[in-house]
């Protein structure tokens, strides 16, 4: 039998004593304690330095990735109190604004006491739209996008045509001065060879064509008559401005010369070359964050055409055919299920211990085992999707049956009904608002659930379809598939209410 | 023979703790067809443990209970309840939840419609059948429990507090609508209810219950129900005896109340 040994190994790491727990395989046919050595400067651990040392190593690992979670928190400060304050601008100029039109004098306006009261506290439709206006102005200024005006965009990329001009010293003394033609082109331009006057002269010019975005290295003696390993050639000016730089010497730690021209960062490498980086400006790259309105095409791509040759229609409707199923088959066994619990000690104590232990494993965490049970097919999505609701059903079910009121039981009793006769008129309908209740939140874990198994393995949904965008990098197709999958999860629980309200209107009236 | 008979009833619950609650002990009791008990008595003197045994929720330890001559096991449709509060079906119609016994029972709709109709008028809810019961207000909703229980024309009608959870006009009139009904139907009524007014007004018969353990501590047969019956329940007020025996019962509840409060004191 292969067998493992921990060893507690001291090494000295940047005039620091370091110690490290190491877990090891003993070679074959050796015996630990016995036939073999640990290596230079390690000695076995005890199982308790084992435990000590796992724990201390994960302190500390724990504790950098606090600080950095910190920081990233601590920089997302400014922004957000930049959205507080325009949430409270836009609430105290709508209030002032409205107050000066309609001063309305019905009876909420009327109490003296809004905080703290309940009843008092609305969702205020004006603030909903604004918020969401605010959204798309914000993922609009940052895309550049056409839907909003130009003013509100951020800064955008530069592109176009531009130059500047380097100075070149042959290693002897004698300079000569050339431009450097750029040129940044959109992401969708077509790129084409740069024409360009070379001119004459110890310096010739030089062009590049740079995609927006991306940076380029200018070798600028390439056409040049002295060279830089040759002749010792060297820039020693941009734009006429001079700089200091001991190329090739890298026993001091030297500034990289960087000037900021109105277009571009150019920098001088440590070898001599030119470092070309035009101006980025503030927006973001559409492969992190596309316009609205490229996603907005892409909809309409999609819904006609598909995507990798499955219709859009396909993905929704194969994860709402999942959805639904899944669900229907974790009511059709978990109400009944949840019945029995709420109506028999020996089903409630037979089956507690399962409902209550597996209620809390979250679904997603069963989707290794489904796939390795039944594959990738639709069995296994389904089972998992069963599996979700059926908890959560057994529970509503269980709440529902027991928290029937005595007296009506007793006075279903009193006027004759037989027990049969009290689960179908009594029971099951004053459990209905419960199961309903639970009805909602079963399909909002089955949707979730539905996306994350096909994000895993799937060969058509909505969940599928983000999978594959992300191998292709089409970061549009990722944004609308969340969308569409936070529209539809938002229409399920709209439905949902809706049945709710118009079959069980004696909800919480009893 | 006809009517219920309560012989020698005792009660005793067993505690987890190992004690016991002798919650009624020796009850007996005979009550004639078409007559209306009311039953007071100071907080666990065991009226409620007495009418759930008499309904058929709660098994006696002791003693024997006989209704028109077979003996009482279990709840059946021929002892109708009317509780405070929460017992109306509110998934059901006015109308469904009046018509529920005979429904249960499987008899054809065309022979109890017109009783529930009948029975909707009395109660003064014609215009409110195709409500739901969510709809109505707490009187209207008792109304409805009263006509519920009138519509499976039960032999005995059982009372928990009925008008408990009614504030105090409309607890007015559904008094004089339960004497009403009592004199219209004949039904043998008994009326458990803390409200000493009530229990002299709606009671021809009236015991007083006594705590620890739970029995009959005194009977009053009285006139007022009698003359009560479609008359002006203030008027009734004002009979030569209404008030003396008011106060009677009063200190009588009064030193119950306080021999509880007593021995409460000396078990701490």
């Amino acid at each position: 039998m292969n067998s493992s040994i921990n060893l507690l190994c001291t090494r000295e790491r940047l005039g620091e004593i370091v110690t490290q727990l190491r877990a090891v395989n003993l070679p074959e046919g050796e015996i630990a304690g016995d036939t073999f050595t640990p290596p230079d400067g390690c000695v076995p651990a005890t199982g308790w330095e084992t435990f000590s040392y796992q724990f201390s190593t994960l302190g500390a690992e724990l504790w950098t990735e606090t600080k950095t979670v910190a920081a990233s928190a601590a920089s997302a400060l400014p922004s957000l109190a930049i959205y507080v304050l325009v949430i409270l601008a836009s609430m105290f100029i709508y209030r002032a604004i409205k107050t000066r039109l309609t001063p309305t004098r019905d009876f909420a306006s009327l109490k003296t006491v809004t905080f703290g009261d309940e009843s008092a506290v609305r969702s205020d439709f004006p603030a909903s739209v604004l918020s969401i206006i605010l959204i798309f102005i914000i993922w609009g200024s940052f895309t550049g996008s056409a839907l909003i005006p130009g003013f509100l965009h951020l800064p955008a990329p530069y592109v176009g045509e531009s130059s500047f001009t380097y100075t070149l010293d042959d290693g002897d003394g004698n300079r000569d001065q050339a431009e450097v033609f750029i040129r940044v082109i959109a992401a969708d331009a077509m790129p084409s060879d740069m024409v360009f006057d070379e001119g004459n002269g110890l310096a010739r010019n030089d062009g590049a064509e740079i995609g927006v975005y991306l940076s380029d290295i200018i070798v600028w003696d390439g056409n040049d008559d002295v060279k830089r390993r040759a002749d010792g050639a060297r820039i020693v000016a941009i734009n006429g401005e001079e700089f200091d730089y001991d190329f090739g010497n890298d026993e001091v730690r030297q500034a990289t010369p960087t000037f900021n021209l109105d277009f571009a960062r150019v920098t001088i490498t440590d070898r001599g070359s030119i470092n070309v980086v035009p101006d980025q400006g503030w927006q973001m790259q559409p492969l992190y964050l596309p316009a609205p309105e490229v996603v907005w095409n892409r909809f309409i791509e999609i819904a006609k055409y598909g995507y990798q040759n499955v219709y859009l229609t396909v993905h929704l409707g194969f994860s709402l055919f999942r959805v639904i199923v899944g669900f229907i088959l974790g009511a059709a066994v978990g109400i009944p299920l949840g019945y029995a619990m709420g109506l028999s000690n020996w089903f409630r104590g037979w089956f507690d211990p399962i409902v209550e232990f597996m209620r809390p494993v979250p679904p997603l965490a069963l989707i290794p085992l489904v796939i390795i049970w039944f594959g990738i097919g639709e069995v296994g999505k389904i089972f998992l999707l069963f599996l979700a609701a059926l908890w959560i059903m057994a529970i509503a079910a269980r709440s529902g049956v027991s928290g029937v009121r005595i007296t009506k039981v007793h006075a279903a009793y009193s006027l004759g009904a037989s027990r049969w006769q009290i689960l179908r008129h009594v029971i099951i309908p004053n459990s209905l608002p419960e199961i309903f209740t639970g009805a909602r939140v079963a399909m909002g874990v089955c949707w979730g659930t539905v996306v994350a198994a096909e994000l895993v393995a799937a060969e058509e949904g909505i969940g599928k379809m983000i999978t594959t965008a992300s191998k292709f990098q089409n970061t549009d197709i990722i944004l609308l598939g969340v969308i569409i999958i936070g529209l539809v999860g938002f229409g399920i629980d709209m439905l949902m209410r809706w049945a709710e309200r118009s079959l069980v209107p004696w909800k919480g009236k009893g | 023979m006809t009517g219920l008979s309560i012989d020698n009833l005792s009660m005793r619950f067993e505690l987890p703790n190992g004690g016991h609650v002798q919650a009624l002990e020796g009850v007996s009791l005979d009550l004639k067809e078409g007559e209306l008990l009311s039953v007071l008595g100071p907080s666990g003197c065991g009226k409620t443990t007495l009418l759930n045994i008499v309904a058929g929720f709660l098994a006696q330890t002791d003693g024997k209970l006989v209704l028109n001559g077979h003996e009482i096991k279990g709840p059946d449709a021929e002892r109708g309840m009317v509780f405070q509060a929460g017992a109306l079906f509110e998934w059901m119609s006015v109308r469904d939840n009046v018509s529920f016994g005979p429904r249960m029972a499987g008899r054809k709709k065309a022979d109890y419609m017109g009783n529930v109709d009948h029975l909707l008028e009395i109660v003064g809810l014609q215009d409110f059948k195709e409500k739901m019961v969510y709809e109505l207000s707490g009187g209207m909703q008792q109304r409805v429990a009263l006509a519920r229980c009138l519509a499976n024309d039960p032999d005995v009608i059982l009372m928990d507090e009925p008008l408990g959870a009614l504030d105090a006009l409309t607890r007015e009139k559904m008094q004089s609508l339960v004497l009403k009904l009592w004199k219209e139907t004949g039904k043998t009524i008994i009326l458990i209810t803390h409200s000493v007014e009530e229990a002299l007004l709606l009671g021809e018969r009236l015991i007083v219950m006594a705590p620890r353990p739970g029995r009959i501590h005194k009977e009053y047969r009285l006139p007022f129900a009698e003359l009560g019956v479609g008359a002006d329940l203030r008027e009734v007020k004002k009979h030569p005896d209404y008030a003396s025996t008011r106060e009677e019962i009063l200190n009588m509840i009064w030193d119950m109340e306080e021999e509880i409060m007593g021995t409460a004191g000396d078990n701490e």
